[in-house]
């Protein structure tokens, strides 16, 4: 009995480790499936007329230019705001407040917050930006909208960096006479800040894919200048791929594969320079 | 200290950026014409790529006047054009009293101007051999609430009885609403149960994919895949049977699937030299970019007619 119970076990193992091979295989297989038809169909259509040019009916002359900008305006803003925002609200939930029924109720809150579909951040994004604050169709109002998207994410994970400070170095922070601020500035903050900043960025990574909530905003299709203010109209990457591939020519898909390329380059540039921020920031510890 | 350097990298990388985008916009201005301002247009997705083009080569010949154009469809558009928000609403439909009275209510005058026709076209699988035309009481039969079509057969009874797949526009698209209120009689009122999609290329795709399939959309989209679709002609009641071309959706005889499409400017905005000389050019251009972007053109006298609403 106890030889076929072995048996049994290595089967078991065996049939484990296979199952969860394939689960992996499958993820990576249909994301090469994917990256290989998008550069197939986009690679072609990628030169520098495509970063110059703007929305056009002819698809030799269509270019990403405005959108491009359009998204590199929102994460250059929305990073600030929703990095002070969010490592400010982590910082006090950490450092400063006891655990309270309040600081529970706003964990929860944060956390539900998280969950929320982005769409309805686009409807208050209309509600109070666009029209409370009388932004208008601003790429302002975009940021502002992304800013609380992004918030919750920010939030847990600056609170999840800032618990894994090891307490023994505050104690010696305060040991030497150092005041609460001086510890956080010096202390807590530069030793969370790599795993800080891996969850601001990976948080705009989301951002800069999101359409939903621009669209409510009031991001438009058709821009064919690039927003020199905070204040002027705007589109972003996502809705100018989504609106070149429901056009009826097939050239606009190949070129919204193109859109899709440069989109992921700039995901990939931001993932890689969180990775680097955080190798070079944690060796200093 | 490091916290310090990471602010200023983040002001470092916004001036660069917004460096870079002024002096771009330095550089157009030295072409500019006089025209200049901002004109803001929203509304139809069927109308886009119209006004998109007249937008695209208007933008062109005056770098100064910044054009943007949304896709909210067309009751977005209406939305917030009779709020005072926009200068120009595309629409694939006219304005409805509702919509009207918020205008008045608003003290929101407008123009309405047509700038084109578009035809629904019918399509099955080129594999489809048996379907030669079909009367609007048959197409009535299948699209309307309750419909008890289910297989071919169910239309005529020398046709197969196989399963029929139904493909069409998805409830918030002015195709839709235009195409129920012709052939069913009730705007918005259809059977549920078909393939929905606010993609026409996705129907496209579908129709394409299956042989028992049909569908309606935008004509433009059959026209780039013509080779790859087959058309129904449709027989309306006098017994004629009419497939949707160029002329017969321009003459009117293409009954009841074609349509006009307008662009509606507000009196206030007409104020504005920019807008002014926008609307001028559209209509002036409508007849070429309509047919490039697969459209049909309005008669000669009928873009006149708009042109004088302007002046």
């Amino acid at each position: 009995m106890g030889q076929g119970n072995w048996r049994i076990r290595k089967i078991t193992d065996r049939f484990a480790k296979i199952a969860f091979l394939c689960a992996t295989l499958f993820g990576i297989a249909f994301l090469g499936v994917l990256l290989y038809r998008i550069v197939a169909d986009g690679a072609g259509w990628l030169n520098w007329d495509f970063f110059t040019n703007f929305s056009s009916r002819f698809p030799a002359k269509a270019g990403v230019a405005a959108a491009l900008v359009g998204s590199i305006w929102i994460v250059l803003l929305t990073g600030p705001i929703a990095f002070f925002l969010g490592v400010g609200t982590a910082l006090y939930l950490e450092e400063y407040t006891k655990k309270s029924w309040f600081t529970r109720l706003i964990q929860v809150n944060i956390h539900n917050l998280a969950g929320v579909p982005s769409i309805v951040y686009g409807i208050l994004g209309l509600a109070v930006f666009v029209q409370g604050l009388m932004l208008g169709q601003a790429v302002l109002a975009g940021v502002f909208t992304m800013s609380l998207l992004v918030l919750p994410i920010i939030v847990v994970s600056s609170q999840e960096a800032i618990r894994s400070v090891p307490q023994h170095m505050r104690n010696a922070s305060y040991a030497l006479g150092a005041s609460k601020w001086q510890t956080i500035s010096r202390v807590v903050i530069p030793t969370a800040l790599p795993n800080i900043l891996t969850g601001v960025i990976l948080a705009l990574s989301r951002a800069i894919g999101e359409t939903a909530p621009l669209v409510v905003v009031g991001a438009l299709t058709f821009v064919a200048f690039v927003p020199a203010s905070p204040m002027d109209p705007f589109t972003v990457l996502p809705i100018q791929i989504f609106n070149w591939t429901s056009r009826p020519q097939d050239d606009f898909r190949a070129i919204a594969a193109a859109g899709i390329i440069v989109l992921l380059v700039v995901l990939l540039t931001m993932n890689l320079l969180a990775v680097y921020l955080r190798n070079k920031y944690q060796k200093r510890y | 200290m490091s916290l310090k350097k990471l602010g200023l990298a983040f002001v470092a990388v916004a001036l660069t950026v917004s460096t870079l985008t002024g002096c771009g916009q330095g550089a157009k201005d030295a072409g500019a014409t006089k025209a200049s301002g901002s004109i803001k247009i929203d509304g139809s997705s069927t109308v886009f790529p119209i006004t998109e083009a007249v937008a695209e080569e208007f933008q062109k010949a005056n770098p100064n006047v910044k054009v943007t154009v949304g896709v909210s469809g067309t009751g977005g558009g209406f939305k917030k054009f009779v709020a005072g928000d926009l200068d120009i609403s595309n629409a694939s439909r006219t304005i409805k009293d509702a919509e009207k009275t918020q205008a008045t209510s608003n003290k929101v005058d407008y123009v309405e101007i047509p700038i084109a026709y578009d035809g629904i076209s019918i399509v099955v699988n080129k594999a489809n051999t048996w379907v030669d035309k079909l009367t609007v009481a048959e197409l009535k039969k299948i699209w309307e609430p309750n419909s008890k079509v289910k297989t071919w057969k169910d239309i005529r009874p020398n046709w197969p009885a196989e399963p029929i797949k139904l493909y069409g526009p998805g409830t918030d698209s002015g195709t839709f609403e235009y195409f129920t209120e012709a052939i069913v009689g009730e705007a918005k009122k259809s059977r549920p149960d078909y393939n929905q999609s606010e993609d026409d290329n996705v129907l496209v795709t579908g129709v394409k994919g299956d042989k028992n399939s049909l569908g309606y959309f935008g004509f433009s989209y059959y026209e780039e895949n013509a080779k790859e679709l087959k058309l129904v002609p449709i027989e309306t009641g006098n017994g004629k049977t009419v497939s949707p071309t160029m002329e017969t959706i321009k003459d009117g005889s293409y009954k009841p699937l074609s349509r006009p499409l307008f662009i509606y400017v507000s009196k206030t905005s007409l104020q504005k030299p920019e807008v002014k000389s926008f609307v001028k050019y559209y209509v002036e251009n409508a007849e070429e970019l309509t047919k490039a972007v697969h459209y049909v053109p309005l008669k000669k006298e009928e873009y006149q007619a708009g042109l004088s609403k302007v002046n």
